[in-house]
């Protein structure tokens, strides 16, 4: 058996102001290539969490435990080093595809500086993986699309920027944090199926963060589930969806059956489903 | 009273609360406080030093100043405030009646208050006083006619997003008329608004109205004000420094207090910034934080 | 962008009429008869009744209002302001050196208050609630709580009486400008320190924030992206800081004798000079209403949602 990717032992995360506890104690490993979900409603602490692995909760957010990515204690990091982890090794979706790009550039000047930053690449490299990278996740007009600001695009056009980005990355995991919440149902579709396509592409593990089990059933091989920042129950997905132990889990999934079936009707293809 | 229990909770607010009641008190009984009459002229005590009777020593007429100090809260800090009153009674009424009822009303209103409001407003008040004459008065009656599009332009747009809520909405439908729905319903939720925006202009009103007085343009001669006295005490600034010290000094403390209480007074009606959360942490349990609103209002 | 920019050139051409009428009609609210206040102003002893229909013809006072009006208003775009009634001489002889005088001392304060609220701002912002921006905040609170007037005469006794270091008053050297300029900087810095702050802190909680360091970008080009985010709002506010400045240096200009403009306007106040007062307000609400179209237009210019449509 191969070593995990990342495991995240005795976390503990808290607000140094209030000193409101947001995750107690949180346990988790993520094997090389395959995928994590955690579900859990609003403030659950699911964000929170996925902020702790890169080191990126606000300053007044405090954090203790081990995490080790790819067998380094992260926290034992130096800032500098943990920026060469964050967007090579480790790279981040984000919810809100509007708000995550700098609205005052158009959205070329953030991955150019990006891959620069990580590969030292020359512009005109850059242009043409960009070029074929955002083709793959189907966006038309990929030069077009990187001259625009972030307000002229649809929030799932830049989501799949962001897609097309950690693919250019090669990152070990990809963290998603809900990455298909803020989308119409049709964007969802497509950005489930980019980021399946560019977790067989790169290979990559993924930590899936969302509260909306239908998208997690196409993605996850295992789930843990959250409740006021502590993991109620956790399992291979199967298990989870047909046999949830704690009444919360089942709680969840009998809420989100309904609409997962509807899911499972528009995402349609058997093939997909079954894979 | 959540208020209140907020209010006392902040000590810095409550220690300005209190100064300013005491100035107030001072300032309504003057003559009770004041140990000598602000304008009786002994010319045998000029720049006579502190002493017991005078605890403040005695200004270029021999008048005692501790005596003029007190005096001078009366047009200094309480005309002001009725100033203050006026302004936002005027602005603010204007304010609700143009966000509730919307439409044409709310146009008209807006588009005066734009052409208030592009005029710099210490040129506006020039004018007005240049217009009028100098004088108290006139400088209060500027400060009005200045004040008022403010408030209601910043009350407006508090009232805006009560006005659409379903509670207003819902006596609306139950006909109760707009003047009982503006005065019972809304008026009530939009206070914390107007309290806050009154407060945090109440300071800087204070400053200019001194300021128009120190240039000689605000209160008349022999009457106490307190730029009005650091207006005299300049005119021997360099033999009689220590004359600068008390008026000023008072203008620094009322300023002050009347700054903290107002962010006192903020805190203490938005719940919110009590504790300065990240802006993440409070869109995901935003029904808290309106519960408590509801609380407040 | 063309048609934003003359859409909003445009949109401020009523403003400008509406405030030219106000200005021209505030001296008909003025208790006092014009022609009076004229005869005081020049002395004469005797006010008989030919005289002052005598003077009010010469005025032009009895002519229509309308046709008053926009005679005024012609001649007031030629710079033509009347003539003093005080002095008799020209209203823009006097104003235009003023207030030449006045928009130095502003100009220079408001690069100053530029500086420094941008300077402390973003240190503030990047180390929000720690030792440095507690200071810098409460320190402002209570410098703003300060009557300018006092500091000015306090700074005067200070640095021009006891360490005679600086000249008391006028403008006759550069170093006239040094305490005027720090009492302005310390009166209004405050406020745009604290826009310049809290637009900083507001912009650090962006996703966008979150997204570029979780891409592994260095912080130097992160502050950068926030730095030109938060001056977006910035910029109109620092524009809009040029006619307020130039409006308030009043109580400065007289404590330190700038031959400015408020302290001729303070001195045609108190000698009811209409037209001086007029011209002085119809000046500085011009000047108002420019910067304000031209703040407008910087933020278009800076801000891309509103570039690309207008």
């Amino acid at each position: 058996m191969r070593k995990n990717i990342l495991e995240v032992s005795h976390l503990r995360v808290w607000d140094e102001a209030t000193g409101n506890v947001l995750v107690r104690d949180s346990s988790f490993q993520v094997r090389p290539g395959s995928c994590l979900s955690i579900v859990g409603e609003s403030g659950s602490g699911k964000s929170v969490t996925c902020r702790a692995v890169m080191r990126l909760n606000k300053s007044g957010i405090r954090q203790s435990g081990d995490i080790r990515f790819d067998g380094v204690e992260l926290g034992r990091l130096s800032e500098k080093e943990m920026r060469n982890i964050r967007g090579k090794q480790i790279c981040m979706i984000l919810q809100h595809g509007m708000s995550a790009f700098d609205p005052s550039r158009p959205i070329g000047v953030h991955v150019a500086e990006t891959l620069a930053r990580h590969y030292g690449w020359s512009k005109s490299e850059i242009t043409a993986k960009a070029k074929s990278a955002m083709e793959s996740v189907r966006l038309k007009d990929p030069i077009g699309v990187l001259h625009k600001y972030p307000h002229q695009l649809s929030g799932g056009m830049l989501q799949r920027i962001m897609i097309a980005l950690a693919l250019m990355l090669e990152p070990d995991l990809i963290i998603a944090d809900e990455p298909t919440t803020a989308l119409d149902t049709v964007s969802q579709f497509e950005v489930v199926e980019q980021l399946m396509a560019l977790r067989e592409r790169i290979g990559c593990a993924m930590l899936f963060v969302s509260h909306d089990l239908g998208v997690v059933g196409k993605l996850a091989d295992d789930i843990l589930v959250m409740k006021e920042g502590e993991i109620v129950e956790r399992g291979s997905a199967e298990v989870l969806f047909s046999n949830a132990r704690h009444a919360y889990t089942r709680e969840l999934v009998s809420a989100k059956r309904v609409l997962h079936e509807h899911f499972t009707k528009v995402m349609g293809g058997v093939d997909l489903a079954d894979r | 009273m959540n208020l209140y229990k907020n209010i006392r909770n902040d000590k810095l607010a409550a220690l300005s609360f209190s100064v300013i009641l005491v100035i107030v008190a001072a300032g309504l009984f003057a003559p009770l406080f004041a140990p000598h009459d602000p304008n009786e002229v002994q010319m045998e005590l000029r720049y006579a030093s502190p002493s017991w009777g005078y605890l403040l020593g005695n200004d270029h007429l021999g008048r005692c100043i501790l005596s003029r100090l007190i005096y001078g809260i009366r047009p200094s800090v309480l005309w002001v405030f009725v100033a203050l009153v006026i302004s936002v009674v005027l602005g603010g009424g204007l304010g609700l009646i143009a966000g509730y009822f919307r439409g044409k009303t709310d146009a008209v209103i807006m588009r005066i208050c734009d052409v208030m409001l592009s005029f710099p407003g210490y040129v506006m008040s020039l004018a007005v006083i240049g217009i009028l004459g100098a004088g108290l008065t006139n400088v209060l009656i500027a400060f009005v006619l200045m004040k008022w599009a403010w408030f209601a332009r910043v009350i407006r747009t508090s009232v805006l997003q009560y006005a659409e809520s379903d509670y207003i909405k819902f006596s609306k439908a139950l006909g109760f008329g707009n003047f009982r729905i503006i005065v019972k319903q809304l008026l009530p939720v939009s206070l914390p608004d107007i309290a806050v925006t009154s407060s945090s202009a109440f300071g800087a009103m204070i400053l200019q109205i001194s300021g128009f007085s120190f240039l000689g343009l605000g209160i008349e001669a022999p009457h106490a004000e307190w730029g009005m006295m650091l207006n005299e005490a300049r005119e021997v600034m360099f033999t009689r420094p220590e004359l600068m010290l008390a008026p000023g000094l008072a203008i620094v403390v009322i300023v002050t207090a009347v700054n903290f209480l107002s962010d006192g007074l903020q805190v203490a009606l938005d719940p919110k910034l009590i504790v300065s959360k990240p802006k993440l942490q409070r869109q995901e349990i935003p029904s808290a934080v309106e519960r408590k609103g509801e609380e407040v209002a | 962008m063309v048609t934003y920019i003359v859409k909003r050139i445009l949109l401020s051409v009523p403003l400008l009429l509406v405030i030219s009428f106000l200005t021209f009609g505030l001296n008909h609210l003025s208790p006092l008869d014009p022609v009076e206040v004229v005869l005081h102003a020049q002395g004469v002893p005797k006010i008989t009744e030919e005289l002052i229909a005598e003077t009010k013809a010469s005025l032009g006072l009895n002519r229509p209002f309308a046709v008053r009006y926009f005679d005024w208003l012609a001649a007031c775009l030629q710079l033509d302001f009347g003539n003093s009634y005080v002095t008799g001489k020209p209203v823009w002889s006097l104003l235009g050196p003023a207030f030449l005088n006045t928009l130095k001392l502003t100009l220079v304060s408001v690069i100053a208050i530029i500086v420094f609220s941008i300077v402390l701002g973003v240190l503030c912002a990047l180390r929000e609630g720690k030792a440095l921006d507690k200071s810098v905040r409460g320190i402002s609170f209570f410098l703003t709580s300060m009557p300018s007037y006092w500091l000015a005469a306090l700074m005067i006794w200070y640095f021009s009486v006891k360490l005679d270091l600086l000249p008391t008053s006028g403008m006759d050297s550069a170093q006239s400008y040094i305490l005027p300029v720090a009492v302005l900087v310390i009166s209004y810095a405050g406020i745009y320190f604290r826009i310049v702050r809290s637009s900083m802190l507001s912009n650090l909680n962006e996703d966008y924030v979150l997204y570029a360091r979780a891409c592994g970008l260095p912080e130097g080009k992160i502050t950068a992206r926030i730095l030109r985010n938060s001056m977006q709002v910035a910029v109109s506010v620092f524009c809009m800081a040029v006619p307020i400045i130039l409006g308030s240096t009043v109580v400065v200009e007289n404590v330190f004798a700038w031959p400015g403009l408020g302290t001729l306007t303070v001195n045609s106040i108190l000698s009811r000079d209409f037209p001086m007062i007029q011209a002085y307000v119809l000046v500085l609400a011009v000047a108002f209403v420019l910067f304000n179209t031209l703040s407008d237009l910087i933020n278009a210019a800076l801000n891309p949602k509103l570039r690309r449509e207008p």
